[in-house]
């Protein structure tokens, strides 16, 4: 059993095809988390509007990525822009789908940040002579992001997750480089030793928000 | 080119009409099968994240460790990253799933996880009086959780569960990538048989046919049950 899943020829072999695939993961996570947190923003500070119009448009656009699945997004953009003449890498594709689609979560939970703060932050802000951008900057964003921060938290660990989709479009992140080591290898081995990877780089994180969910359920 | 020839062109192209008829069978089943996986892992992921959760309310320590470890690893890890260990890695043992159980079993295995959390978030939001009194009046602890705890744990539960639930269950198009004849793995095939995208947007139609309701849904539930302060 060691032998087939935990093989240690075969780590040792596969060990530099699975490490570039990690230092990419690492890479694309650093790129998709702050767009997806720029989508989310820009949609949350156009939710913070009060139009009616504007707040049902917002909420038709992030239902509709939220009923979405990211691969099939993913899929309709690799796969068939292409028919419109335009031909993207899987790189770009999985940034304009990530932006999208976690853009969409990320805006929700800003969203609701920001309406957890009481309206009469904004006043108060107001009338010291800020103008609205500068109350929202310095007043508003920062209590609202830490009123949802295990909730920011929470979606970013699912935003590093989900970058494996990009093995699908052949972005060669950590899912990919193990399944080519696989491949190379006909060993399950660089499968397990990339599902040990994500389990030691995201366990910490999972650790964190066990803690913060339970203390903001004790302070209830 | 006028702007009416170029809309005709896109319309010729991503919504082909002889196409899309030619398809609609292949992805009418597409939608059977997404179907049939979304329900067995809801059932199941659900079921069995609250019985872990049931479980660990008992608080026998090693037990607790052991259902702790197995939901943060099935927190941590990307559900695709399951579901290729576990069509590409048991053939190697000898036992060989198909896509369609590798794809519901690690998604029901992702759901126990996250579903655990949150039913065992609930129940240990109820106040410890609660318990003390229902005990105190001589109900068991069998019928303090069911009758007591759990209907108050459950309210607490649904708006988180809802989401999470939708979320891990549009995961079934990630079984396209062990060949499940799901949705998406029909309208790629479609799309590739055809040279035409039409299918694919089909395809894409069909998701938000099944998922917008079951969003909406989740919106309404989320309002209908939050706590009132």
């Amino acid at each position: 059993m060691i032998q087939t899943f935990f093989n240690r020829e075969i780590i040792v072999a596969a060990w530099p095809i699975v490490l570039a695939g990690l230092r990419n993961t690492v890479l694309l996570s650093l790129l998709v988390v702050p767009l997806g947190l720029l989508g989310g923003l820009i949609l949350a500070l156009l939710a913070s509007v009060k139009y009616p119009a504007v707040r049902w448009a917002l909420m038709a656009w992030v239902d509709f990525f939220r009923a979405f699945p990211p691969l099939v997004l993913l899929i309709l953009l690799f796969a068939g822009l292409p028919f419109a003449g335009l031909e993207l890498g899987g790189f770009v594709c999985v940034a304009i789908a990530f932006f999208l689609n976690t853009g969409a979560y990320y805006g929700e939970i800003l969203r609701a940040g920001i309406d957890s703060v009481p309206a009469g932050q904004t006043e108060a802000a107001r009338s010291t002579g800020l103008s609205r951008l500068q109350a929202m900057t310095y007043v508003v964003l920062p209590q609202a992001v830490r009123n949802v921060l295990p909730d920011l938290l929470s979606n970013t660990l699912e935003v590093v997750k989900l970058t494996s989709l990009g093995s699908v479009v052949a972005v060669p992140e950590l899912l990919y480089q193990a399944r080519q080591a696989q491949s190379l290898t006909y060993s399950p081995t660089p499968i397990v030793v990339a599902a040990a990877i994500y389990f030691v780089m995201l366990w910490p994180v999972v650790r964190l928000l066990s803690r913060l969910e339970n203390r903001a359920l004790a302070a209830r | 080119m006028s702007g009416g020839s170029g809309w005709h062109r896109f319309a010729e192209t991503f919504l082909n009409t002889s196409v899309m008829l030619k398809y609609l069978p292949d992805i009418l089943s597409g939608v059977l099968v997404t179907l049939e996986l979304a329900l067995l892992v809801v059932v199941t992921g659900i079921a069995a994240g609250l019985a872990l959760a049931l479980l660990r309310s008992l608080a026998l320590r090693p037990l607790n460790w052991l259902i702790i470890g197995v939901v943060d690893l099935f927190r941590s890890l990307p559900p695709l990253v399951v579901i290729v260990l576990i069509y590409f890695g048991l053939p190697s043992i000898d036992v060989a799933p198909s896509g369609f159980v590798s794809t519901w079993l690690s998604l029901a295995l992702v759901l126990m996880a996250f579903s655990e959390e949150i039913f065992w978030a609930g129940i240990t939001s109820v106040a410890k009086g609660q318990w003390e009194a229902a005990r105190s009046t001589g109900l068991s602890f069998g019928q303090t959780l069911l009758n007591v705890v759990l209907p108050q744990a459950i309210r607490l539960t649904i708006p988180p569960l809802t989401n999470r639930t939708i979320a891990i269950t549009k995961g079934t198009a990630l079984g396209t990538v062990v060949a499940v004849t799901e949705i998406l793995g029909q309208a790629s095939s479609a799309m590739s048989n055809s040279y035409n995208p039409s299918p694919l947007m089909m395809g894409a139609a069909a998701y938000l046919v099944l998922f917008l309701p079951v969003v909406v849904a989740g919106r309404f539930i989320e309002t209908r049950f939050a706590w009132k302060r």
